[in-house]
């Protein structure tokens, strides 16, 4: 019954997120304010972690496979690409060398330019 | 055959899961990049799908399913962050000046790109929320009347290549600390990156985790403001 019991948490949090996307009007999706939810019921201790933990931590492994679907449907969408299709994929490649580059080696510096300081 | 298939919502289910297997495993036996089990099982259902005849449809009637545990999987992406928090507040300032500079950078580069290869406006504004996930970019590129199938797909190929790529790129630019490593995978590539930062250690995980809701606000706020360039 431990399972049940954290699924059952788990979709109350999604349902609850889903409510609060219902009543405000932002472009925030339920994830990020299921998200926001369950780690301050985690961090009050409302939710203990031992309660969630197992099956929290199975959906995220499992996760991967939750892309599958809309992934496979690059199939049937590639045809809506039709003349932009080369320009758009160096866009995307790119821009996730840059992204990546920039946010790790910003923060890094940052990391390791407070470890000196602090020493 | 394809009614069968598309009345039985388990086929795309079975097939979904047993490809990804298969991909864990050639994943563990060849230890090579290369086999990323998510684009294995990507490639092998599109083959599949193509040598049995079977509608995109067919699948998707049962497959849509595991995509509807996307929303429940990501708000337990607070459970790693949780386990984080300490990291997370100690390291703040580092945290919230690289996302939001890794945000800036998406936007900027994909405003020059678009200006290199001369996209419309139309063009442009669908591929700026490109690194975010999708359930925010599709409202992004909504607002600001791009065309939202292509954001999707943009998106995914991002999360994809983000996926398979993230490692090696961290290598390439010397990005060695758990943080940045997390922060950066996230920032670039959404959920689908922080499936792999979640292989990589519990410090990835957690940071890449926190970078879906965070880079995905910040870059609310600020595309609106780039959406105006070109």
């Amino acid at each position: 019954m431990k399972s049940l019991h954290q699924l059952s948490i788990i979709f109350a949090i999604t349902f609850l997120a889903e409510i609060i996307k219902y009543f405000v009007p932002l472009p925030i999706p339920s994830s990020i304010y299921g998200m926001l939810l369950l780690l301050i019921a985690l961090q009050t201790d409302w939710i203990p972690l031992a309660k969630i933990k197992d099956t929290g931590n199975f959906f995220i492994e499992i996760m991967p496979i939750m892309f599958i679907p809309a992934s496979v449907g690059l199939l049937v969408s590639f045809n809506e690409l039709e003349g932009i299709f080369i320009p758009v994929i160096i866009t995307i490649i790119i821009t996730t060398f840059i992204v990546s580059a920039v946010t790790g080696v910003v923060s890094q510096w940052i990391i390791r330019f407070e470890r000196r300081h602090s020493r | 055959m394809n009614d069968f298939l598309f009345n039985s919502w388990v086929f795309g289910i079975v097939i979904s899961i047993m490809s990804y297997q298969l991909g864990l495993f050639l994943k563990k036996k060849f230890k090579s990049p290369i086999f990323n089990p998510l684009l294995i099982s990507i490639t092998l259902i599109m083959l599949l799908l193509a040598l049995f005849h079977v509608n995109y449809d067919s699948y998707y009637s049962g497959a849509k399913y595991l995509g509807y545990l996307l929303t429940p999987a990501t708000i337990c992406l607070a459970i790693p962050l949780y386990q984080q928090l300490d990291l997370l507040k100690k390291n703040l300032k580092a945290i919230l000046i690289g996302i939001t500079a890794g945000v800036l950078a998406s936007l900027g580069s994909v405003y020059v790109l678009a200006r290199l290869f001369g996209f419309t406006h139309q063009q442009y504004v669908t591929l700026l929320p490109k690194s975010i996930t999708t359930a925010i970019g599709i409202g992004i590129s909504e607002e600001l009347g791009g065309l939202v199938t292509i954001s999707v797909i943009a998106i995914i190929i991002t999360g994809i290549l983000g996926n398979i790529a993230a490692e090696k790129i961290c290598s390439i630019f010397r990005i060695q600390e758990p943080i940045a490593k997390g922060l950066a995978i996230g920032t670039s590539s959404h959920a689908l990156g922080t499936a792999r930062a979640m292989e990589m250690g519990k410090v990835e995980g957690a940071m890449s985790s926190l970078t879906i809701a965070m880079a995905g606000i910040l870059t609310v706020i600020m595309a609106t403001i780039f959406a105006d360039f070109i």
